[in-house]
């Protein structure tokens, strides 16, 4: 018989990538896609989706031309996808009704300033285990609800379906108009806000109060369980899972113990702890969500601190700034210095996320002076990134009480060497990377695999974990604590630059 | 003897003609007489390659960065670990020792990417580490191609790790020749003894070479003295990993 593989669709902020593993969870072949990002305004940030489902059959038909195999060597199919990006869809057609309104976008501030009323931010925190912010998806359905005439009407009637990308791949991959699969995972339906944290269902008081009708929510599924068969593409393959991007790295990290954490570092970053089967609720501005589900086995929880702009950073440094030509590159030119110069990079682009939560707040470059160039800046950007880790380690120290002893680390800037370095010398503990660094899409095929049985259990993948590259802290603790409390000035300055707009001025902005 | 190459001459005279300043197509097909579509096939390639550059907004053509950085390193250090980082991944899981990927700076390799033996055991980090070149198999692989630095770590003597270093010019010379011809460099104990190491070159644009990737381990795993299937088989495997990181780069021979 021949040999068989998993297929993870990794669907990501920037690309969709197709990637086809062997039995020994090793990279057999893989096929990348970008896409377009559209900017409309200030804070706005789209994708198209029909792009998007264009890109990931590109990318799956490369990569099995790439392995040279046909769809029957493929035991199952797992996606893991960029978390709370919004797409809106016509059942009849198909079509994606506007644009795919992405989580780094802002427009929903005002919303959520709005809902939150005289509570604020935490008004539904107790039931869904997130605050209120521009980064989660059920306001921004009722955003798009409120913005197109008759769009709400026609979401009641169920003409208009609701999906995060997972959901609007399962439903094209599934067949389309006019029976694909309308579902989504556990984890996924974990950031709408409109999930109930503890009774893991649509939650009809949450929906109400945030103006999404339930009739255009897709069905809740464990994370890792057959949700069904392709009919387009690779037609007959088992589609086994489905996560959130960020859970998908929890599970390819093999983190299956409470306990155990991981932080992906790309677009953003993502710190995600496993909690174990117990809901841990935050105290220290981190998020309650799940982490992952097993068949009909009890889901298992996490805590996640969430960095909106890390690798953006770079990349708007390569792009915006045009410094560099290409992203790899920081590490070359912030090896032009020795030190950040004094100066700090704080990349509020979107407000802040965990551990301050200011939606109001915008990126600053403080200390500026004759003496910094181009270097320095550079320096700054990977120290951001740095600190801003040690900010959500801090609060899941104090969250846990456990003060956290090795990072685990996968995503695409761990290639960078110096970034690594400095991580563990702010952190103070090693830093490790796994030998497979593309866990997004490892944890994607692991839970795929296992629905099918092509895995075993949790142990036969924890022993396919093995360590590529250690960095272990260097920094003098005084120097250290005085760039901390340097960092820590710079983050205040960038709180409240964004002002509440005056009563009736809401056209100006 | 062949005569001049003419898309060669055609692309050496657009780049004199951009010299002047940024021109659409029809402005460079004109000035040289050429057809458009020949000429932008050439845009096209000298673009490929980073000595053309096109603006988005007006879709007129410039003289690329890579022609000004012509004497310096063509491709990122850090870019290329970036680029490779997966096969590393890879090949270390595959032939169960650690890798590095090194490129030459002077007569010595710099590790630019090292990912360790997974066994799990201690480990430390060697990324930027300089090796003798004339006695790792990743310096044999970069010196078989770049004649410029051969030349120079030949001209000095060659300093013995062990017994087994290659210390004559000569037979340095003659070990180069054939890295060339089979495509792949070892050693067997000639830097630290019962070590041995496995390397092949990656190439980039053109085939030229960029770095080198290889395994390292213990002599009776994959030295020289190992005979049969699994030394051949380890051989394959570098090769693989090293046109894979090729293929990635824009450089499909191997």
């Amino acid at each position: 018989m021949s040999e068989r593989y998993v297929m993870a669709i990794d669907q990501g902020t920037t690309s969709s990538r197709a990637i086809l593993f062997d039995h020994n969870g090793r990279l057999v072949a893989l096929a990348q896609r970008e896409h377009r990002q559209f900017f409309p305004r200030p804070g706005w940030v789209e994708h198209d989706a029909a792009e998007i489902w264009h890109n990931v059959c590109r990318a799956i038909t490369q990569a099995m031309a790439q392995a040279g195999i046909s769809p029957g060597q493929v035991a199952s199919l797992g996606i893991a996808n960029q978390r709370e990006t919004t797409v809106l869809w016509d059942r009849a057609t198909g079509q994606p009704v506007g644009h795919a309104v992405v989580w780094q976008d802002t427009r929903t501030d005002e919303l959520v300033r709005e809902l939150g009323g005289s509570v604020g931010p935490d008004r539904f925190r107790e039931a869904c285990g997130l605050p209120l912010a521009t980064y989660f998806a059920g306001p921004r359905i009722r955003w798009l609800l409120d913005g197109t005439p008759g769009l709400r009407e026609r979401a009641e009637r169920g003409e208009v379906l609701f999906g995060t990308m997972e959901t609007w791949l399962i439903w094209n991959l599934t067949g389309g108009v006019p029976e694909g699969l309308h579902v989504t995972d556990v984890t996924n339906a974990s950031r709408t806000m409109l999930m109930n944290i503890a009774t893991l269902a649509w939650d009809p008081a949450l929906c109400s109060a945030i103006g999404v009708p339930t009739s255009m929510l897709p069905e809740i599924r464990p994370s890792s369980r057959v949700f069904g068969h392709a009919r387009v593409m690779l037609p007959g393959v088992a589609i086994g899972a489905a996560l959130g991007d960020q859970q998908a790295a929890l599970f390819g990290q093999t983190c299956f113990d409470p306990g155990e954490a991981k932080c992906t570092y790309g677009t953003g970053s993502f710190l995600v702890l496993n909690t174990g089967a117990e809901l841990a609720r935050s105290t220290h501005g981190l998020l309650s969500t799940v982490g992952y589900q097993i068949e009909d086995e009890p889901v298992v929880y996490a805590l996640e601190g969430s960095i909106a702009v890390t690798g953006s950073l770079v990349q708007w440094f390569r792009d915006g700034l045009g410094l560099i030509q290409t992203a790899p590159e920081i590490e070359t030119l912030a090896r032009t210095v020795e030190d950040n110069g004094g100066c700090y990079i704080v990349p509020a682009f979107s407000g802040l996320f965990a551990p301050h939560w200011h939606s109001e707040a915008r990126g600053i470059i403080v200390g500026l002076t004759s003496f910094i160039t181009k270097g320095h800046l550079a320096r700054a950007v990977l120290e951001a990134t740095a600190w801003q880790t040690r900010e959500v380690v801090d609060a899941m120290n104090a969250d846990s009480g456990v003060a956290l002893a090795t990072l685990k680390v996968d995503g695409g800037m761990t290639a960078d060497h110096l970034l690594m370095q400095l991580v563990a010398d702010v952190l103070d503990v090693p830093v490790v990377r796994p030998m497979m660094a593309e866990t997004v899409s490892l944890g994607a095929a692991y839970a795929a695999g296992l629905a099918v049985g092509f895995w075993s259990d949790l142990d036969e993948l924890r022993r396919k974990w093995h360590r590529a590259s250690q960095w272990l802290p260097t920094m003098n603790p005084g120097r250290r604590a005085t760039e901390y409390d340097n960092w820590q000035r710079a983050v205040e300055r960038t709180f409240g630059w964004i002002r509440s707009p005056a009563p009736g001025s809401e056209h100006l902005r | 003897m062949p005569g001049p190459v003419q898309s060669i001459e055609r692309a050496a005279a657009i780049l004199r003609v951009l010299a002047s300043g940024r021109l659409g197509l029809v402005e460079v097909a004109n000035s040289l007489g050429l057809a458009k579509a020949t000429t932008h096939g050439i845009l096209r390639t000298l673009q490929g390659v980073g000595f053309v550059e096109q603006d988005r907004a007006t879709g007129k053509y410039q003289l690329g960065a890579a022609l000004l950085h012509l004497g310096s390193s063509y491709l990122d250090a850090n870019e290329l670990r970036s680029r490779a980082i997966n096969w590393a991944d890879s090949l270390a899981a595959r032939s169960g020792e650690a890798v590095h990927i090194g490129r030459i700076l002077g007569t010595e390799v710099l590790i630019v990417h090292h990912v360790f033996r997974p066994d799990d055991t201690l480990q430390a980090l060697e990324i930027g580490a300089l090796l003798p070149a004339h006695a790792s198999a990743l310096g044999k692989v970069l010196l078989a191609f770049d004649a410029g630095a051969a030349e120079a770590t030949l001209a000095a003597p060659l300093i013995s790790f062990t017994r087994r270093t290659i210390v004559s010019a000569r037979a340095m010379t003659r070990e180069l020749t054939q890295v060339r011809e089979r495509g792949w460099a070892s050693e067997t104990g000639e830097m630290v003894v019962d070590q041995a190491s496995v390397a092949a070159p990656i190439r980039g644009h053109g085939g030229l070479v960029v770095g080198a990737i290889g395994v390292t381990g213990p002599a009776e795993r994959i030295g020289d003295d190992l005979h049969g299937s699994s030394r051949a088989a380890l051989v394959a495997l570098v090769r693989d990993v090293a046109r894979a990181v090729s293929r990635d780069l824009g450089g499909s021979r191997g």
